[in-house]
């Protein structure tokens, strides 16, 4: 299955996000939080991140939903850093709706390219129609 | 007894730390208040992390750029993480270094800090203080000037740098949010940069006494 690494600067914002995720892809995600910094305060720490690659492998690949700034800069710092020959790809998508579209997709078994695409198409979701 | 390395890392560290608050105060004028807090902790960490007795220059800077990568948080953390780790790359294995080793290493820094923010000098950034720098270096490399007067030089530039981004408004970061309401004050990630580049000068001088 594909793993999804969740961004944001916020542990709090990623958990949360997470949580709503897990809850619509349902059992056997493979999903995990990597926000805020080790003691807690607001922040991205990308080694943290390059664990939450590595736990999230399965071997399908594994998708990235970050928040702002140095979300995406220590993503790719993360990614820069890896050693093993894991495919990541980090979404170019709202973090909350991209992580529910990208852990449902994975959940059904979709590629790697189709939980990215999945995670890109909340930029188009509008929520007055 | 510790390395030269490693004294030299702990003089940037201290000089970055006792500025904690002209950074964060630099900071709130135009980004969130956070550039000195996060570099402080980020720095405090390099300093209880690092190896006193370790020789190797790369292995020094390697470790620097991860420990920054993981402990500071805003930008600058993935920022001048890849800085020092992209400046280890250029000094594989070397326990001593040249000026010449020195230009290979910022020019290697700035690569990376390009690659890693997609900025270019004039977007109100570290750049505008370091790309300088690197440029005054190499003039004082080729020009055959002293040691000293090269470090000098290179601070003189990085100093301009940082006076040329009062001028400019930022289109990077946070701060770009204020667009035209940026202009007047100097960069923290500019200052922090020069910060570094005058506490290698300084332990430099230090140690030819």
């Amino acid at each position: 299955m594909v793993g999804i690494v969740i961004v944001s600067h916020s542990r709090k914002a990623a958990e949360g996000i997470f949580e709503l995720a897990a809850q619509m892809a349902g059992e056997g995600h493979k999903m995990v939080a990597a926000g805020g910094m080790d003691d807690g305060s607001i922040g991205t720490d990308a080694i943290r991140i390059l664990q939450g690659i590595q736990e999230a492998n399965d071997g399908d690949g594994v998708v990235i939903l970050a928040d702002l700034g140095s979300g995406v800069m220590s993503s790719e710092a993360a990614i820069d850093l890896l050693e093993e020959d894991i495919e990541v790809v980090i979404a170019d998508a709202p973090i909350l709706e991209g992580a529910v579209g990208a852990a449902v997709q994975a959940s059904v078994g979709g590629t790697l390219a189709e939980v990215v695409e999945a995670a890109e198409q909340a930029r188009n979701l509008s929520k007055r129609q | 007894m510790a390395t030269k390395i490693y004294q030299c890392m702990q003089k940037i560290g201290e000089d970055i730390i006792a500025n904690k608050e002209f950074l964060t105060e630099l900071d709130s004028a135009i980004g969130d208040a956070d550039h000195g807090i996060n570099m402080a902790r980020g720095f405090t960490e390099v300093l209880s992390q690092l190896p006193q007795e370790e020789e190797d220059i790369s292995v020094i800077l390697k470790k620097t750029g991860m420990v920054l990568l993981s402990k500071v948080g805003g930008a600058s953390g993935p920022l001048y993480g890849t800085a020092y780790m992209k400046a280890a790359g250029a000094v594989t294995g070397k326990k001593e270094i040249t000026l010449e080793d020195g230009k290979n290493m910022m020019e290697a820094a700035i690569g990376g800090i390009k690659m890693r923010g997609k900025a270019e000098r004039g977007e109100k950034t570290m750049l505008d203080a370091l790309e300088p720098a690197m440029e005054a270096l190499a003039k004082g490399i080729e020009a055959g000037e002293s040691p000293e007067d090269c470090l000098t030089h290179m601070c003189e530039a990085a100093k301009e740098g940082v006076e040329y981004t009062k001028t400019i408004r930022a289109t990077k970061g946070r701060a770009s949010y204020l667009g035209d309401r940026s202009i007047g004050h100097q960069d923290p990630g500019a200052t922090s940069s020069l910060i570094t580049l005058e506490a290698i000068r300084a332990f430099y001088l230090e140690q030819i006494k």
